[in-house]
């Protein structure tokens, strides 16, 4: 009986998430459709007009996608470098160590840390550093968002990949060694094939987590609503020019924005899927 | 451990106390729900405290935008609401019922600036529309140097700074440009968001102002209670009389000293009067001329309206000054005291 009780409550539980996940695809779509209907779909995702004058309205948003992917990528970019040694410091040369596990704390406190406060840091911190080297002359820009999203997203690149090359079997490595193999070698030649798929799906996950980031980016990429033509240059994102715009949108402005939602909601879900169905193949 | 279960209870005893008192006040029943715009929120909070210590009724004001407040008001879950914005003929009209506009209180949009060795810039409201139309670059450009008379100022390039977010304050700086300049109508116009050729964005008075402060060679538009209370360096505005004039609480004021339409609907930027600060603004709280709506009572509407009566009144204009915002000048307040009057309870005048 009680066992019986339990199940219901469990199965309660899922269809309620079901239920409110189906209900927020819902409204996004029900709430971007006067948009995608005035403006056309293609025509609203290829146009980079934005112009809120009431005699002309004219909302597309080429402009922010192309501000979130190239902030997301040049991120994912930037932080490979740093994320992938220490992951191989931390699940290949130092496993199991003290050190290790010191240093995989301290990234992953980076994790922890909100991300208004990446933002103040960036603003009053990283900025002048940018206006310092001359990059450009007010600091803002698609290359300062992206360095400070790199750092933000390391922690969630370097620990799952960690994760990963730690699970690569012993007796793999151990075969490699007795073949007379360098350490060089054994990771070149075992551990990174065969933790190829898991590093890489971690990777589309810190990706993920790139692409919706709005404070710290909205702080630091100047929200101009241009298509940005240099990395120096200001731009604008999805999820920032939501953010900066909904408070005193109406109409067809109101209904553009919960289309980029829409449009944003929907490109971290294939991101997540692809990360899903990769991680699926490398553990099968 | 004692100690401390000792001021708790002292505290619980205290603030019973505190409860009862209110109770016992006139209006103790009296729960006024509003919500709109931020740009009046510090002059809000401190008068509606005010009058919470002086007759005890409760007022809850939700800082959600103009926009939030006239949607609130349309959906009638608020007693009034708050909007830097009057309404056109058209919103007007596709409100449920006749709505009017009580002027609260006076602000400005002031031009801030980052040049550490200049004081006392003189700008024009041509050059301002220039700068943000993207044809003035440089601060040393000749225009702005003939106005600068005995400074000299740099070889730098000017960083004109607007709002991201949505905002009255925009909406104010927009009016005004409009009026000044014909390039400006035509190609961007007056609102809350605009398309912008030029320069960078932050979101809030806070945002521009810290971008300001942190960019050498900035420009930007903040409200005056906010720059007031920074203390930035703000530019000395050329009006439509040609003196330059300093934002200060007088000069904001005088901005309204000029005609007035009754039902208080006018934006007074660029006003004729000559010692008025070009860029002023009123905010309004707009509330249903007929106040027997959502199950409302008389009782609540006759709170409604009393607060909105103590508001116009000296007592409580004077604080607006403490919070860096202007009062409002006589002929608004009669005009607003005039529109009290008109509100009905199921078709019955309150007063």
């Amino acid at each position: 009986m009680r066992d019986k009780i339990f199940k219901r409550i469990l199965v309660g539980c899922c269809i309620l998430i079901l239920l409110v996940c189906a209900g927020m695809v819902y409204s996004l779509i029900s709430g971007s459709l006067s948009a995608f209907q005035h403006y056309g779909f293609f025509n609203f995702i290829c146009s980079s007009e934005w112009d809120p004058h009431p005699d002309r309205e004219v909302y597309g948003a080429l402009s922010f996608i192309v501000g979130t992917l190239l902030t997301s990528f040049l991120a994912l970019l930037f932080c490979i470098p740093f994320s992938l040694p220490v992951a191989l410091f931390t699940g290949a040369y130092f496993r199991g160590k003290k050190i290790a596990t010191f240093i995989s704390s301290i990234i992953d406190l980076l994790a922890g840390i909100p991300s208004i406060v990446y933002g103040l840091w960036g603003f009053y911190t990283f900025r002048p550093l940018i206006i310092e080297l001359g990059l450009n002359s007010q600091g803002f820009g698609i290359l300062t968002s992206s360095i400070i999203l790199a750092i933000m997203i390391i922690p969630y690149a370097s620990s799952l990949s960690g994760e990963f090359i730690s699970m690569v079997p012993n007796e793999l490595k151990e075969a490699a060694y007795s073949l007379g193999g360098t350490r060089l070698d054994v990771i070149r030649t075992v551990t990174l094939p065969n933790a190829g798929s898991g590093i890489f799906a971690s990777y589309i996950l810190a990706l993920g987590r790139a692409l919706g980031e709005t404070m710290a980016v909205t702080m630091l990429i100047g929200n101009t609503n241009n298509l940005p033509t240099s990395l120096s240059d200001t731009g604008n994102t999805m999820a920032s020019i939501i953010a900066n715009q909904f408070g005193e949108a109406d109409g067809l402005k109101l209904s553009s924005l919960i289309a980029i939602g829409l449009l944003l909601f929907g490109i971290t879900a294939i991101i997540n899927l692809i990360a899903k169905f990769i991680i699926k193949k490398f553990n099968g | 451990m004692k100690n401390l279960f000792i001021i708790l209870l002292a505290v619980i005893i205290a603030s019973c106390g505190n409860a009862k008192k209110s109770k016992e006040g006139k209006q103790a029943e009296i729960n006024i729900t509003a919500a709109g715009a931020t740009f009046p929120l510090p002059f809000y909070n401190l008068a509606f405290k005010t009058y919470q210590q002086k007759t005890g009724a409760t007022i809850t004001y939700g800082g959600i935008g103009s926009g939030g407040g006239i949607r609130s008001l349309k959906d009638k879950i608020v007693d009034f609401g708050g909007s830097d914005a009057f309404l056109s003929d058209k919103e007007m009209q596709e409100m449920p019922a006749q709505v009017i506009h009580i002027p609260t209180c006076m602000g400005a949009v002031v031009m801030a600036y980052n040049l550490p060795d200049i004081k006392d810039l003189k700008l024009s409201g041509e050059i301002v529309a220039d700068i943000y139309l993207g044809k003035i670059t440089r601060w040393n450009d000749k225009r702005i140097q003939d106005l600068n008379q005995g400074i000299t100022l740099p070889d730098q390039a000017i960083n004109p700074v607007y709002r991201s977010d949505g905002s009255g304050t925009t909406y104010v700086f927009s009016d005004y440009l409009t009026k000044i300049s014909k390039e400006w109508e035509t190609n961007i116009g007056t609102g809350k968001s605009l398309k912008w050729p030029t320069g960078l964005a932050a979101k809030g008075n806070p945002g521009v102002a810290g971008t300001i402060n942190q960019t050498p060679g900035a420009i930007g538009y903040v409200g005056s209670e906010y720059a007031f209370a920074l203390n930035m360096p703000m530019a000395q505005m050329q009006n439509s009389a040609g003196n330059f004039i300093t934002p200060t609480t007088e000069s904001i004021s005088a901005a309204a000293n000029g005609e007035m339409p009754a039902d208080t609907r006018t934006m007074i930027t660029n006003p004729s009067a000559p010692e008025a600060y070009p860029i002023s603004c009123f905010t309004w709280i707009i509330l249903y001329q007929e106040q027997a709506y959502a199950d409302r009572t008389l009782e609540q509407a006759k709170g409604t309206i009393e607060l909105l009566k103590w508001m116009l009144s000296p007592e409580a204009q004077a604080l607006t000054v403490k919070v860096h915002y202007s009062p409002l000048p006589q002929a608004a307040v009669a005009n607003a005291q005039q529109l009290i009057k008109s509100v009905t309870y199921n078709g019955q005048a309150i007063q």
